[in-house]
């Protein structure tokens, strides 16, 4: 038999962006420690539903750590306090017989709350249609090593690449700022022969979208690179502030 | 113009103007230090600032960078404020690896900036002010004194107790301020990698300590002579 633990969930229940929200609490019993933090909640909705009332409305897809999808801000931490992992990969392991989970959304003027614990994060895709791509139309898969990378560059650049778009930065950073995002996708390409064509037209355009969007100035807290659950790294930052200034003294 | 309208610009500005105002700080420092070995050099270097036409220039442009970094400060710090939004977590835990000071920065910079208004009045006002005005002698305490008798300043309000206290408490809050201000600045401009990183955060932390301590010694000194 497993080991179960009962639990007190304090959860943001919120009916519409306009609406105002309110801490509702739920008693858990009987999860087990094995279940993932978000089976918990299909439990908790499970519940609720049987009991006809509303279910709980969280994000979610792949529930594998890939698609950025979930999100929740689990007792002060984006992703919860289990280090270098989504929501979805969070054990209920972490925590312990009879604790009070606080669960709420991301808040940030950027990601305003469409309902309960959903955020709307389509201000990130903005981002990426203002400069996130390379424009040129390369065909089929060119052969391996036709165009030699080095190494270090390629590690760097898969490192950048692993930002996921979840969002935890903004909801980590006091500034509400979205640069750690915009700067690990800078990154991915300036770092790449492929896309160092466009880095300074595109580390303009992404970041001037981020300003218009409303996200704060970045004051490097590092609360961002902390909470980040796949460990991006702020020297992207530096790297976009770096990539920014030049090619604003070039212009 | 991009050094306003762009997140990256106004940092840039704060930048900066942050890392001439910590240049100016380790020129105070170094001065400071002069009068513990010997106070008629340190007077020789309050007489070359005085009211003299460079000294103006250079406290003009001092009085600049102040003032943009504090606007700059504040602007940036509304801002951000408001991206932040009016909803706040109901629980708030400090990550790993976050400094103290990082996330108190205006906080230390308006203590910061309390502590100058009292220093520019103590000093500043009976020292260069006093000399642009034409004032050959000013009172300090009981006494009449030449404005441009630095360590007579010096010794007449770090003889008391609750000055230096005060001192030393803006001197801590300046050392937490450096902590942060400098390597961000550094990362801001963007001269930053993951290898500099660790560098320049222990860099950091050495010149915040050494402008500790310069400012420290100085008003301990003059402390402990008094006693004497």
């Amino acid at each position: 038999m497993d080991k179960t633990i009962n639990i007190t969930l304090k959860v943001w229940r919120q009916r519409g962006p306009q609406e105002k929200g309110a801490f509702q609490t739920y008693q858990l019993e009987g999860i087990s420690v094995d279940s993932s933090f978000l089976e918990m909640l299909d439990i908790l909705n499970e519940k609720l539903i049987n009991e006809g009332q509303e279910p709980v409305v969280f994000d979610h897809d792949c529930r594998e750590g890939i698609c950025g999808m979930c999100s929740l801000y689990v007792n002060g931490h984006p992703h919860g306090p289990d280090e270098d992992v989504t929501t979805c990969q969070l054990h209920m392991r972490k925590f312990h017989d009879g604790e009070t989970i606080t669960i709420e959304p991301w808040r940030s003027a950027g990601f305003p709350v469409i309902r309960d614990l959903m955020v709307d994060r389509s201000a990130f895709d903005k981002i990426m249609q203002a400069g996130g791509y390379v424009s040129v139309n390369t065909g089929g898969v060119p052969d391996a090593n036709s165009i030699p990378i080095p190494k270090p560059d390629a590690d760097e650049a898969m490192e950048s690449a692993s930002c996921i778009g979840c969002g935890a930065c903004v909801a980590a950073c006091k500034n509400g700022s979205a640069m750690l995002f915009v700067s690990a996708k800078v990154s991915q390409f300036a770092l790449l022969p492929q896309g160092r064509v466009e880095a300074a037209r595109r580390a303009k355009a992404m970041l001037a979208k981020m300003d218009e969007l409303g996200f704060g100035n970045c004051t490097n807290t590092g609360a961002c690179e902390a909470e980040c659950p796949k460990n991006v790294s702020i020297t992207n930052i530096a790297r976009l502030n770096r990539q920014f200034i030049s090619a604003k003294l070039k212009d | 113009m991009w050094l306003l309208n762009s997140s990256i610009g106004r940092k840039l500005i704060m930048s900066i103007s942050g890392i001439f105002l910590i240049l100016f700080l380790l020129f105070h420092m170094s001065m400071n230090v002069a009068a513990v070995f010997s106070e008629e050099a340190y007077n020789t270097i309050c007489e070359f600032l005085g009211a003299n036409w460079y000294a103006v220039v250079g406290t003009l442009v001092l009085a600049a960078g102040f003032i943009i970094h504090i606007i700059y400060g504040l602007w940036l710090t509304l801002q951000n404020r408001k991206a932040r939004g009016n909803d706040r977590y109901a629980v708030n835990a400090t990550p790993k690896g976050v400094e103290w000071s990082s996330q108190n920065m205006f906080v230390l910079g308006i203590v910061i900036l309390g502590f100058i208004v009292l220093h520019l009045s103590q000093f500043w006002y009976k020292m260069m002010f006093a000399e642009l005005t034409g004032n050959v002698s000013v009172t300090l305490g009981d006494t009449f004194v030449s404005p441009a008798d630095g360590a007579a300043f010096i010794k007449y309000y770090f003889s008391n107790i609750v000055f230096v206290i005060l001192y030393l408490i803006w001197y801590v809050a300046i050392w937490f301020h450096l902590t942060h201000g400098f390597w961000s600045a550094i990362q801001t401009i963007g001269w930053n990698n993951r290898i500099w990183m660790n560098r320049w955060k222990c860099i950091s932390n050495i010149f915040a300590t050494i402008i500790f301590l310069g400012f420290a010694i100085v008003t301990i000194t003059f402390y402990i002579k008094s006693l004497a």
